[in-house]
């Protein structure tokens, strides 16, 4: 009996050891991984903007006061209904509707490149973004001035045992302020965002890059404006067309 | 005897042990989640205006048949029930109920349900290894769905659907569809990406993603079934639109500025290089005068 009960713990700590050391969880500590080394999805590459959501909003420039669907306060929609295109246009600050919290909506591709072992980072096409997220213990500097992409903080959850069910998770704080939409729809400096980025693996075998895009800003809107954005992967740069910001188009 | 049995019961526990995965390779789903209406939130709600195809990748079928649909075909007993489809999840407001239901022998997870709040009835996704029916088998507004855990990530397919539609206006898919959908969680926060494949109607996939809050308000397990009545169409007639003759193609202009050609769809108004293509064509209303939230 008592050969019987040890072998049935044997095999009991050798399941939980298998499955442990497949996540990467447990067991001896493992040595330091870098962020790019622990990766447990590939991120890395081209891929362009699949538009099939929100089209009038992102293919067009949207009419004025047409704010559908976003959850603004009172105040959000004063701002929003004095937008007016041509000023946008002389105060030469053309880049405030391609922010963290909305860059991913306008239509265009992003290049996903690792930086170094623990810096991912993000080209947009249109408007000629970088953002840059940074794993590991970085912290934002703190009292430096608010930028259009803020300050990302980065980390890896879930994956491993061969599944590709991984996400990067960001966190951006230090954002400049800018419109969440082209027609004047506000977010403020106070705005933080928080970011999943997936890949799904498409019925016919290729990635499909789905980011789930949640924006708080206590000023501006009432609850959290959540949207995703999805992308195909391109095999190369061929359709790369970095084009400047436009608050005209 | 005695020693026989007990090496028998050690080597099937060992197998079963070392060959099955714990219970942390899936995650729980189940709970009531509140739909966050955001995106396509006039779509969804009121419904989209009867020209917008925009980002639908027609093929030439699909937009001939966008184009004939007449809204009163929904009072034909035939199409009452034509918008409950598992696609609703997707095109539709509803929040959703999913809980889990075990076999009751093993206790193992048979089925994942997704429950409806209204119009549409519970998704059954059989996760019990069971195949798909022959492609004979009836169709129906349900379908059959089968699910697989990819780690954290429930992948479940719909076969078997009757023709139904993609959006609210017409759009339609056909008894050959298949939808994939894809459930990803993140603490209170549910993200579904549904792709629909259909070679009937469409050139691409066309891939809509939704996003829910965890919620502690319950949503209804299932609403109120579609039910077939007499809304007064007489026997052998067909509401539609000939080609050319529907009235309603302007109305993306009208209200928005977007030209028509862009209104009617297809797979390449879904990426950034079609912007060039109707820049010079594209007139920006002055003001938003309806529908602007």
């Amino acid at each position: 009996m008592r050969k019987v009960s040890s072998f049935l713990i044997a095999v009991l700590a050798m399941h939980a050891t298998v499955f442990a050391q497949g996540r990467g969880r447990g067991g001896a500590p493992a040595p330091p991984q870098t962020a790019k080394a622990a990766a447990p999805i590939d991120l890395a590459g081209y891929w362009v903007s699949v538009v099939t959501e929100d089209w009038r909003y992102r293919m067009v420039m949207p009419t004025k006061g047409d704010y559908q669907g976003v959850p603004m306060t009172p105040e959000a929609r004063k701002i929003a209904d004095t937008w007016d295109p041509a000023k946008e246009e002389a105060s030469g600050d053309l880049c405030k509707a391609y922010g963290a919290p909305a860059i991913l909506r306008v239509p265009g591709r992003l290049h996903i490149t690792w930086q170094d072992d623990q810096t991912l980072r993000v080209d947009t096409d249109a408007g000629k973004q970088t953002r840059i997220f940074h794993f590991g213990n970085w912290s934002a500097p703190g009292g430096g001035p608010h930028t259009i992409q803020g300050d990302s903080v980065a980390a890896w959850e879930g994956g491993g045992r061969g599944a590709t069910d991984g996400a990067l998770k960001v966190t951006t704080t230090n954002l400049k302020a800018g419109f969440l939409r082209k027609n004047g729809v506000p977010y403020s400096d106070n705005a933080s965002l928080t970011e999943y980025y997936e890949l799904i693996t498409q019925p016919d075998g290729s990635p499909l890059l789905v980011v789930t895009i949640s924006t708080t800003d206590s000023m501006y809107l009432r609850q959290p404006f959540v949207i995703t954005s999805q992308f195909k992967k391109e095999a190369s740069d061929a359709k790369w067309h970095p084009a400047d910001c436009s608050a005209s188009w | 005897m005695e020693c026989s049995m007990t090496r028998r019961t050690m080597v099937a526990f060992a197998i079963f042990a070392l060959t099955t995965a714990p219970a942390f390779a899936e995650i729980d789903l189940s709970g009531s989640w509140q739909s966050i209406n955001h995106e396509d939130s006039l779509e969804r709600g009121g419904g989209p205006y009867p020209d917008d195809w925009t980002g639908v990748p027609f093929n030439e079928s699909g937009r001939a048949k966008a184009l004939s649909f007449s809204q009163s075909i929904i009072s034909m007993p035939e199409r009452t029930c034509w918008f409950q489809t598992q696609w609703h999840i997707a095109a539709g407001p509803f929040s959703l109920r999913m809980w889990a239901v075990p076999d009751p022998i093993t206790g193992k997870v048979q089925a994942w349900m997704v429950g409806a709040w209204e119009t549409r009835a519970p998704m059954t996704i059989w996760m019990d290894g069971r195949p798909h029916p022959s492609k004979n088998a009836p169709h129906d507004q349900t379908g059959f769905t089968t699910g697989a855990w990819n780690g954290n990530e429930l992948v479940a397919t719909t076969t078997h659907l009757k023709t139904g539609y993609i959006r609210r206006n017409g759009a339609a898919s056909s008894d050959q569809a298949t939808i994939t959908t894809h459930f990803r969680r993140h603490g209170d926060l549910l993200t579904l990406t549904l792709i629909m494949d259909d070679p009937v109607y469409l050139t691409e996939p066309y891939i809509l993603t939704r996003s829910y809050n965890l919620s502690t308000n319950p949503v209804a397990i299932g609403g109120p079934p579609c039910i077939v009545g007499d809304e007064g169409v007489e026997s052998g007639r067909v509401p539609h639109y000939l080609p050319g003759k529907n009235p309603f193609t302007a109305e993306m202009t009208k209200y928005y500025g977007i030209p028509s050609e862009a209104a009617m769809g297809g797979a390449e108004t879904m990426y950034p290089e079609y912007r060039e293509k109707i820049k010079a064509a594209f007139k920006r209303p002055e003001k938003c005068t309806i529908n602007c939230g």
